[in-house]
């Protein structure tokens, strides 16, 4: 066991866990951050996808002890009310269906539009392919993203 | 107007009015407080002071909110959203006024909670437009007795009831507490088709909101205080059981607070209980990481209690069944052997499909509290009803001791019909004697399966010199089960017929998985018919069109489960949409219908060729599910359907190797991604005033067949074996 500071979604939040476990489990069993979901365990869902230092990250792969103080944002904190650009898209579209992987969607869409705000389809792809959705909403996601796309340019 | 007779539900209505305020429908809290009932919406309506219960489906807030239950769970198919919908539709309230919840297991009230076989709104769609037309008529009643009149002098819409003629108004929440106790009317009038407000609209899905904030809704998310966390491990293979294991050692590694196995066997084993691994180790601790770490410490011995299966030999008992096994079911029309050997043409071709796993996004849990004398059981289950069953045998336990809510449930696909987690998660609660969430990591997940069974089917087919079909004969195995259907199309539809379903045997576990048979029939006739249709000479479409004009007009033999004008009106319906006929340089076209569910889909893939590798461009669908109750939610499920039919047959296939999954996770199990689905979808309903039927199943089967046609025309090649690309991405 080890006390860790972690900054998440703008508070300092501290935990005491062994250093080896992934940040999807202190947030989950630890900080009670629920939205963050765990779908494989071995980076290849995307559903735990947070974002560290304003990257996309697989957070079931990110061991506590290797975040320092960089900044971590959940689902819970990507927007005050979920009304970023992507979140608002995503209503818009009624993306869903179960919703499970809509979390780790939503975080991946957002981190790619930071970095390239006006993604082609091929661009959409590449970096959404980490992101399974099993009940197959992809067509809905990636309108979502371009609605969001040119939402935000107007903005 | 129609009037209906309520005498259906009486019963169970004035069981719930009889209840104690609030006391029929109990409900869970999330721990964090963020209770999934609060309304996301901006009703513009105070938050009530004193909530009325009109009925079981419908409570009124003094200030004009309507709380609306859904009894069915929530798989991703949406019916939390257009169930309520059903509801608010006959009570006539605006939809910005109502407020969601899902509502717990009540037998004795609810019929049919469950969710599966596409059933949802098929088997409810009464039950609930008479909720909430009850609901309205004892409102009016209501109104009638306070101002004097009788209800033939009132009317009631948007939340209000009115006076015909005269000036008085009042709101559904004035009159809400004056409702409370009214006698269940005799018979109730339910609205004609065409002044539905509500139904046929798109409404935006209840828990979006919730959804896209990351807000607690799964089975995963629930917690409880002084919950503990569980994990299992089952045997590594089909026909293995524990024997014992280093539990001592495992019980000291940190973070772990016990560690024992757990026997779930049952003494009357149900259809939707376990019957693979029955002894399972159970690991007991406060939070997930260190469970998952302890897993990979457990030193166990398995014993051989049964064969140890190889794929291999999965094919080749498929093989053997195809030409030795016993028939399960079967028909036969005319004389298909004489009309084979009279025939000018004659075609056979063999198709065949892998065990394939459900994964879900969200992996199996449940929670479960047992004390001495009752059961509480909540999480992500398909049939509430049956996990109430199974635990109340493992428990000996009565039923009304037990009590099971649904949170909303992150996939199905039919896994969720099974109710081993939540039995599990019931033993372990048992053991410890405290309130547990089971969790199964995605390996448990993918290796403790009830999986589509495999299957490998030959199909037949004669042509005379006119190139008409005379003789039709398949023959479909499967382990444990077969995938025919023998009364359905092309039955009916050919003068000389046979259709034979075929089992054989394997200790894998099986189970429905989304458009149960259908998932591989589709796909294997509609891409016989295509080859059967080139053979003939003639457009896939109007070959298909024909037999449905036989099917008609002069059908073949007794009867045949489909309507065969409805079948062929998707067919005329893509058609005319996709611009069927019309040459457009470079796109392949490939097409396919499909009748299962109750419901009639075809579907149109038009492919093109893109770095030497085929791309669906565009998906025209065309569906006939009779009234479509939420329009665009309707077209996701169309949607997901067809993706979900492309993924598995191209990409998705469960192997096995000395009886142990050799599948286990997103790694080696390839599902379908980003890149590969088609550029776009269009869904399209054909309008008719039928009751509606399902959409959670039948936009996936057709899928594959259109997908393999359209694949030859621009492949040159024809595709029967699932996986299409076992070995390189083809798609994308
Ligand atoms: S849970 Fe992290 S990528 Fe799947
Ligand atoms: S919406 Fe169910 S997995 Fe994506």
């Amino acid at each position: 066991m080890a006390s860790f500071n972690l900054n998440i979604n703008g508070k300092t939040q501290q935990v005491d866990v062994d250093p080896s476990t992934p940040i999807l489990w202190v947030l989950r069993d630890h900080l009670d951050l629920l939205g963050t979901k765990y779908g494989c365990g071995i980076a290849q869902c995307g559903s735990c996808t947070i974002h560290v230092g304003g990257m996309a990250v697989r957070s079931c792969q990110l061991p506590v002890s290797a975040v320092g103080n960089q900044e971590i944002t959940t689902i819970e904190g990507l927007s005050e009310n979920g009304d970023h650009p992507v979140q608002q898209a995503w209503l818009e579209h009624d993306v869903y269906q179960c919703g499970y992987c809509q979390a780790g969607q939503i975080m991946s869409a957002s981190a790619l539009l930071k970095s390239n705000p006006n993604p082609t389809d091929e661009e959409i792809e590449g970096s959404m392919n980490g992101n399974i959705c099993r009940c197959g909403t992809y067509t809905r996601i990636k309108k979502a993203i371009k609605t969001a796309a040119a939402n935000s340019e107007n903005a | 107007m129609t009037r209906i007779k309520t005498s259906y539900n009486r019963r169970s209505f004035m069981k719930v009015s009889a209840a104690a305020s609030g006391g029929m429908l109990i409900g869970f809290s999330w721990l964090n407080g963020c209770v999934p009932a609060t309304s996301d919406k901006k009703t513009g309506l105070a938050v009530p002071k004193e909530w009325f219960d009109i009925n079981g489906y419908i409570k009124i807030g003094d200030t004009g909110l309507v709380t609306i239950y859904s009894p069915n769970p929530e798989i991703g198919q949406n019916v939390k959203t257009s169930m309520p919908m059903i509801v608010a539709e006959e009570l006539d309230v605006p939809w910005e006024n109502v407020i969601v919840e899902q509502a717990p297991l009540n037998t004795g009230f609810y019929q049919n909670q469950f969710a599966g076989g596409s059933l949802s709104i098929r088997l409810s769609w009464n039950a609930l437009r008479m909720a909430g037309a009850t609901g309205r008529r004892m409102l009016m009643e209501a109104a009638a007795k306070e101002w004097g009149l009788t209800v033939a002098d009132l009317t009631a819409k948007d939340g209000q009831i009115l006076e015909t003629n005269g000036e008085r108004t009042v709101s559904y929440g004035e009159i809400a507490s004056k409702a409370v106790g009214i006698e269940i009317p005799e018979e109730v009038e339910l609205k004609q088709v065409k002044d539905f407000k509500l139904i046929g609209t798109s409404i935006k899905n209840v828990d979006g909101k919730k959804i896209i904030t990351g807000e607690p809704l799964f089975g995963l998310d629930f917690k409880r205080e002084g919950m503990k966390i569980a994990m299992i491990q089952h045997p590594p293979a089909f026909g293995m059981t524990v024997k014992d294991f280093n539990a001592e050692e495992i019980k000291k590694m940190p973070g772990v607070t016990d560690a024992f196995i757990i026997d779930t066997t049952l003494e009357e084993v149900g259809m939707f209980d376990e019957k693979g691994f029955l002894q399972l180790i159970a690991i007991v601790g406060e939070s997930t990481w260190p469970l998952i770490q302890a897993k990979k410490a457990i030193k166990a011995n398995w014993e051989n209690i049964g064969e140890l299966e190889d794929s291999s030999l999965h094919v080749e008992r498929l093989e053997k069944a195809l030409t030795s096994g016993k028939v399960q079911e079967s028909r036969i029309d005319g004389n298909p052997d004489a009309a084979f050997k009279k025939a000018a043409k004659v075609i056979e071709r063999t198709y065949s499909a892998p065990f394939i796993a459900h994964n879900t996004m969200e992996p199996m849990n449940f929670f479960a509290n047992v004390t001495e004398n009752a059961a509480e059981l909540i999480g992500p289950t398909q049939t509430p009803e049956a996990l109430e069953g199974s635990v109340a045998k493992l428990l000996n336990m009565p039923l009304e001791n037990i009590t099971v809510n649904m949170t909303r449930i992150g996939g199905g696909f039919g896994r969720r019909l099974y109710v081993n987690f939540g039995v599990e998660a019931a033993a372990i609660s048992k053991k410890i004697g405290a309130p547990v969430k089971l969790i199964y990591t995605r390996e448990d997940d993918m290796s403790q399966g009830t999986y589509r069974p495999t299957y490998r089917a030959r199909y037949k087919a004669g042509l005379d010199e006119n190139n008409n079909l005379i003789a039709f004969s398949v023959k479909g195995a499967g382990l444990p089960d077969g995938p025919i259907f023998p009364k359905r199309f092309p039955a009916g539809a050919v003068e000389n017929y046979k259709a034979e379903k075929i089992g054989g045997e394997t200790n894998v576990t099986t189970g429905a998985w989304r458009a149960p048979r259908s998932n591989f029939t589709a796909g294997a006739e509609q891409s016989f018919l295509d080859e059967v249709a080139e053979l003939a000479g003639k457009d896939p479409i109007d070959f298909r069109l024909e037999l449905f004009e036989r099917a008609i007009n002069n059908p073949v033999g007794e009867e045949h489960d489909y309507e065969a004008e409805r079948y062929a009106g998707v067919l005329k319906m893509v058609k005319e949409k996709s611009n069927w006929g019309e040459k457009i340089p470079g796109v392949h076209r490939g097409v396919a219908a499909y009748f299962c569910h109750s419901t009639y889909v075809a579907e149109v893939f038009d492919m093109v060729m893109l770095h030497g590798q085929p791309k669906i461009k565009k998906v025209w669908c065309a569906v006939d599910c009779g009234i479509v109750v939420n329009k665009d939610a309707a077209k996701n499920m169309v949607e997901g359907g067809v993706i979900d039919g492309i993924g598995h047959s191209m990409y998705s296939k469960l192997t096995f190797a000395n009886g142990a999954v050799s599948e286990m996770n997103f790694d080696r199990y390839q599902l379908i991604r980003h890149s590969q689905v088609p550029e776009e979808i269009e869904v399209f309903f054909v309008e008719n005033e039928i009751a509606p039927t399902g959409l959670g199943e039948p936009g996936l089967p057709p899928a594959i067949g259109a997908l393999a046609n359209a694949m030859y025309k621009a492949t040159g090649q024809r595709y029967y074996h699932q996986p299409f690309a076992t070995e390189r991405q083809v798609i994308g």
